[in-house]
């Protein structure tokens, strides 16, 4: 008798262990999956860093583990902007660096004998991992924890997200976006709870996030515009202002401490937005607090208006002083290009020339998202149906971030967990609500069928069945839907990791005439060259993709790199490319240039090399030294490279320099000597001499071609 | 990773190529060599003389100490000396391993000579005589010119020698043979009777030769082979409790040969292979001990790819590729490593110690080695490690 007593009271306790544990075997399972999704790359080619920026990330890394914090933080790059050099510790965003020396020491604390390499190749896979941990927390803030582990499980294998997160894409985005989603987080949280213990988190979040990636613009004015929708919709309450002082103050102040943030927080066009609404929040406190203290109303509106007038005009001269005097900057360029699509390509083309910052194509939503895209409207349904301070949150970061997402490809990254999130409620909502309907009738059934005593109850449900014959049948057909939905997400994702996504970029495969795996590692082929047999303080002129690169493989110092922070030095560059050898000669006598490296396809096939980049070579040079102009490269607004090319691209420095000798060569079979397989044309200048420069190096792929700088000639 | 050594018992042997001697002896001058033949084989860069020579005691008393002498050039690149006694006639001979030490002669000679002496096995009795066969190998001997050349030209090569045997003792006949790798000689200097015919230069015979005489001589011709020189090798072996070896060899490869000048033209070395870049080289092959497992083939900015494995139940052969050819004077960096089976190489005494052998050297065939350093990690706990090797070496324990 007892004994069933303590049965009974222990069911409720024994089934919640038991959701629990189901909860915590799939959060497991999902922390799992998200990082061993990432590590096709690792399986395919080896434990290596991607791409371009990564290898400055890995370089900067490897300084700070040799050197420490303080040489780290005061290192002066003599390798890269020759003759300028870069002060690297004011000039970049340390968090990821730092976050991978520190799991560095902890594993070496640990005596874990790894190299810093696979810790920096394993850093993003395990930041998504903890990413997903986030999105469960938030997703159970914003509705419930079915959402929590649906947002989980979306964002584990999302392909926006692990575009920038797989093993060795060793990029700040890789732990930026753990970063916001968690400030994010912590901030709903704060608002929810309305404590200064979370707010104090979010702000500490932020810090984070404004130590790892530039995007942390993004957090400081949604929250901003959050709080004023808030205010606007008449939702203020005491909780949002504890949340939001505290975290604005106190992570404004933290975000300070990072060298290349700096003052910006009270000295620039694009944070005022938070120190706006900042301000707005005292003066509504101080209406509040007059509300209260006048019993008037009357009064209280006239008080109302003299003051919010007051604040705005206020507000208003000090904005407008601030930027007239110059203290307060304006808006950046990039900033710009955000806002309005179209500015980049007209002002900035150097920001324009990245692949990464064009205007996103629906395929690439539908390839990053799949079925997201259209779960995303359903989920903001769901969140209008049920409106909350943190469903209002959640919105808002959706239509801003899918807004970016639509200006520039990369920012969908920025996207995907707010889609995720607002995706998985619409799947958690609707799978709940049918489930819910199967299992009342399933229960009845049962019930019906065992027990006779509550019949009167199981007649007017099963009469409720018959007024809808099919709602069982229809509610099994929409879970079965679902369910395939799903799982063609995650074949989808799947796919799009392996094919699309984890690929390093400095080494290509393809298959052979026998399907065997073909690898042109081209890249280093040429840089290990570089390092191996060139003078130890050779400068190396290559297009500013490349920068990194070099230094960090090929140890050598560069004229550009993809820290773009210089315009007038790339494009100088870019003049040099552009111009005839002669003249390219004095240019790149005046930069003390050793050694020029340039990027050709045109044996592989490989389409992203210099000749297709040189456009935008002409452009970028084309905008500080006028002489260099973009229509003397085409013909007819076409860019060609075969005979009927502008003559001027055909004696450029950076057509001789691609093509110098490619016109003995036989590229395939039943097509003339030079033939470009890039292009699909034959070359137009097949008898390129040169004067000034010497082949020292081409790769055995003629991927990359390196030329030697030969002295000037004696004059007597 | 250095706590993480140091824990560890960790016992460095640093070996060089140099060889340090402490000797004495006196010249017994009761030789007579009756017949020399030596045969220098230029075909490579690592140069082979085999010496044979029929000697004869004509003094009084039983003797057994022969002397070899050498220019001092020589001794500064002789990698290794060796003498076998060669005995019985014909098809049933068998030969017997001397020992050979440097001396130095008290009586100054005509010329500026190095010494060293064959300790035969047997004294050799008044009016004997006896076969001997020495082995000199010689490395970093020749000497490119043109010290630089293009891409389209072959490496031509001057080796310096003298027509006559350089020794202490009386010779009554004597020819040499120079084996070169290709019939192209530029020049060579006659001292007759010289005979060329193919790869082969024959200088001789010459009768009665007087001790110290020399004829100094030189051959300029064409050498291809690849000069491969490890400029400097580290090799860690690291003993796991667990059954495995971790061998890790860290090379500096550079070639060696005359310096590459001016362009590399990628389609000139594609299209014409044999004319073009002749003396470079693209592979190499190591030779690895059988049941080798995990082998990886990297440098410090990843995995070469090119390089392939082939094994046997008898030997295992790398073929490794650098990532580029390599012309005269380029380098490459490159790391080897593989696991082995520890019951292959480790083995236990009675008296309760453990044994490890392993061959000594580098696996790569045709390679100098200028500074080898080999690092025996052993496993935790292990104490009073002693190396045992054939020949005298440096070394030390570092904890």
């Amino acid at each position: 008798m007892s004994n069933s007593s303590t049965s009974d009271l222990l069911k409720p306790f024994k089934l919640k262990t038991k959701q629990q544990e189901l909860l915590i075997s799939i959060l497991c399972l999902v922390y799992i999956l998200a990082f061993i999704t990432r590590l096709f790359s690792v399986l395919r080619y080896e434990s290596m860093i991607h791409e371009f920026d990564p290898y400055f990330n890995y370089r900067t890394t490897l300084y700070l583990t040799q050197h420490g914090f303080y040489d780290f933080w005061n290192w002066f790059d003599y390798e890269s902007w020759y003759p300028l050099g870069r002060i690297v510790g004011g000039t970049l965003y340390p968090g990821l660096m730092v976050t991978a020396a520190l799991i560095y020491r902890l594993l070496h604390f640990l005596r874990f004998a790894v190299h810093i390499r696979e810790v920096c190749v394993l850093t993003a896979p395990f930041f998504a991992s903890n990413t997903t941990l986030v999105a469960y927390f938030f997703g159970k803030e914003i509705w419930d924890s079915g959402a929590g582990l649906v947002a989980a499980i979306l964002i584990a294998v999302c392909p926006g997200y692990i575009s920038r997160s797989v093993a060795g894409s060793y990029d700040n985005e890789g732990v930026a976006i753990f970063a916001l989603l968690f400030t994010f987080y912590l901030f709903v949280k704060a608002v929810n709870k309305g404590s200064l213990a979370w707010g104090l988190a979010s702000a500490f979040g932020y810090f984070y996030m404004v130590s790892a990636w530039g995007g942390y613009i993004f957090i400081i004015n949604l929250i901003p515009l959050y709080v004023l929708v808030l205010l606007i919709t008449g939702r203020y309450s005491m909780r949002l202002y504890v949340a939001y002082n505290c975290m604005y103050i106190l992570g404004m102040l933290l975000a300070m401490q990072i060298r290349f943030v700096g003052f910006q927080h009270v000295q620039s066009g694009e944070h005022m937005a938070a120190m706006g609404v900042f301000f707005l929040m005292q003066v509504f406190y101080f209406l509040d607090w007059v509300k209260h203290m006048l019993s008037d109303t009357k009064l209280f509106q006239e008080f109302l208006s003299i003051t919010v007038t007051c604040a705005v005009a206020a507000g208003g001269i000090a904005l407008g002083v601030g930027v007239a005097s110059g203290y307060i900057s304006p808006w950046t360029g990039r900033f710009y290009s955000l806002l309005d699509p179209t500015y980049a390509k007209d002002h900035i083309p150097i920001i324009a020339s990245v692949s990464e910052h064009q205007p996103t194509a629906w395929s690439s939503f539908m390839f990053d998202f799949h079925i997201l895209l259209f779960l995303f409207p359903a989920g903001l349904y769901f969140c209008f149906k049920r409106l909350s301070d943190a469903t209002i949150f959640i919105v808002m970061y959706g239509l801003t971030s899918m807004y970016f997402a639509g200006v520039m490809v990369r920012l969908i990254l920025v996207a995907t967990p707010a889609v995720c999130l607002i995706s998985a409620i619409a799947v958690s909502a609707t799978v709940k609500n049918l489930t819910v309907l199967l299992r009342s009738k399933n229960k009845v059934a049962q019930i019906g069928s065992t027990k006779g005593t509550s019949s009167a109850k199981a007649s007017s449900k099963a009469s409720l069945d018959q007024s809808q014959p099919f709602q069982k049948n229809g509610a099994m057909a929409l879970l079965f839907g679902a369910f395939y939905l799903l799982s063609r997400y995650a074949t989808h994702c799947t796919w799009v990791t392996s094919e699309a996504y984890s690929s390093p970029s400095i080494v290509l495969a393809a298959r052979g005439a026998h399907g065997n795996r073909v690898i042109f590692d081209d890249y280093r082929e040429a840089y290990f060259w570089l390092r191996q047999n060139t003078p130890p303080d050779a400068k190396v002129m290559s297009w500013w993709d490349y920068g990194y690169q070099i230094t960090a493989m090929g140890n050598r110092t560069v004229i550009v790199d993809n820290n773009t922070w210089n315009n007038t030095h790339i494009a100088t560059v870019g003049r040099a490319m552009s111009s005839y050898e002669d003249e390219a000669y004095e240019i790149i006598r005046s930069l003390d240039v050793d050694y020029v490296l340039v990027v050709f396809g045109g044996v592989t096939g490989y389409s992203s090399d210099d000749i297709n980049k040189f456009l935008w070579m002409v452009r970028i040079g084309g905008g500080v030294f006028p002489v260099i102009k973009e229509p003397d490269y085409l013909v007819n607004g076409e860019y060609r490279v075969d005979k009927g090319a502008a003559p001027k691209m055909l004696n450029c420095l950076m057509y001789k320099l691609s093509y110098y000798r490619f016109g003995e060569m036989m590229t395939e079979y039943g097509k003339p000597p030079g033939y470009d397989r890039a292009r699909g044309v034959e070359i137009g200048n097949k008898d390129i001499k040169l004067e000034h420069l010497e082949e020292a190096f081409t790769t055995s792929n003629w991927i990359v071609r390196i030329y030697k700088v030969k002295p000037p000639n004696n004059r007597w | 990773m250095e706590a993480w050594i140091r824990a560890r018992v960790t016992l460095a042997l640093t070996l060089f190529a140099l060889l340090f001697f402490v000797s004495r002896s006196s010249p017994p001058r009761q030789f007579v060599i009756s017949n020399a033949e030596r045969r220098i084989d230029l075909s490579s860069h690592i140069i082979n003389v085999h010496l044979t020579l029929k000697v004869e005691n004509t003094g009084t008393r039983p003797a057994s100490e022969v002397v070899l002498a050498l220019t001092p050039t020589e001794v500064d690149h002789l990698a290794m000396v060796d003498a076998l006694a060669i005995k019985g006639k014909r098809k049933k001979t068998t030969s017997v391993h001397l020992e050979v030490k440097p001396t130095e002669l008290p009586d100054a000679p005509p010329i500026d000579a190095k010494y060293f002496t064959i300790y035969l096995a047997d004294p050799l009795n008044s009016g004997e005589s006896t076969t001997l066969e020495v082995l000199y190998v010689f490395m970093h001997f020749l000497e490119p010119f043109p010290a630089e050349i293009a891409q389209s030209e072959s490496q031509l090569v001057f080796y310096h020698d003298t027509a006559l045997i350089l020794s202490p003792y009386h010779i009554k006949q004597q020819t040499t043979f120079i084996k070169t790798p290709s019939t192209k000689v530029e020049s060579f200097i006659r001292v007759e009777p010289t005979n060329r015919v193919g790869t082969e230069i024959k200088y001789g015979p010459y009768e009665d030769c007087p001790p110290y005489s020399i004829s100094p001589i030189h051959v300029h011709f064409e050498n291809n082979s690849p000069f491969a020189v490890v400029e400097e090798l580290v090799q860690e072996i690291e003993i796991s409790h667990w059954g495995n070896i971790q061998v890790t060899e860290h090379y500096t490869l550079v070639h060696a040969g005359a310096r590459h000048k001016g362009v590399f033209s990628r389609v000139d070395y594609q299209s014409r292979q044999f004319s073009n870049g002749a003396s470079s080289f693209r592979y190499l092959l190591a030779r690895l001990p059988a049941r080798v497992h995990s082998v990886y083939y990297r440098d410090e900015i990843g995995n070469i790819s090119s390089s392939h494995l082939r094994t046997n139940s008898l030997k295992s052969e790398l073929e490794i590729e650098p990532r580029y050819p390599l012309f005269g004077g380029w380098k490459a960096t490159f790391v080897i490593g593989y696991g082995l089976p520890l019951q292959d190489f480790l083995f236990e005494s009675s008296d309760d110690k453990r044994y490890l052998n392993f061959t000594f050297g580098c696996p790569l065939i045709g390679m100098v080695v200028d500074k080898l350093t080999i690092k025996v990690v052993l496993p935790e706990g292990s104490t009073d490690p002693s190396p045992v090797v054939p020949f005298p070496v440096e070394h030390r324990l570092e904890l």
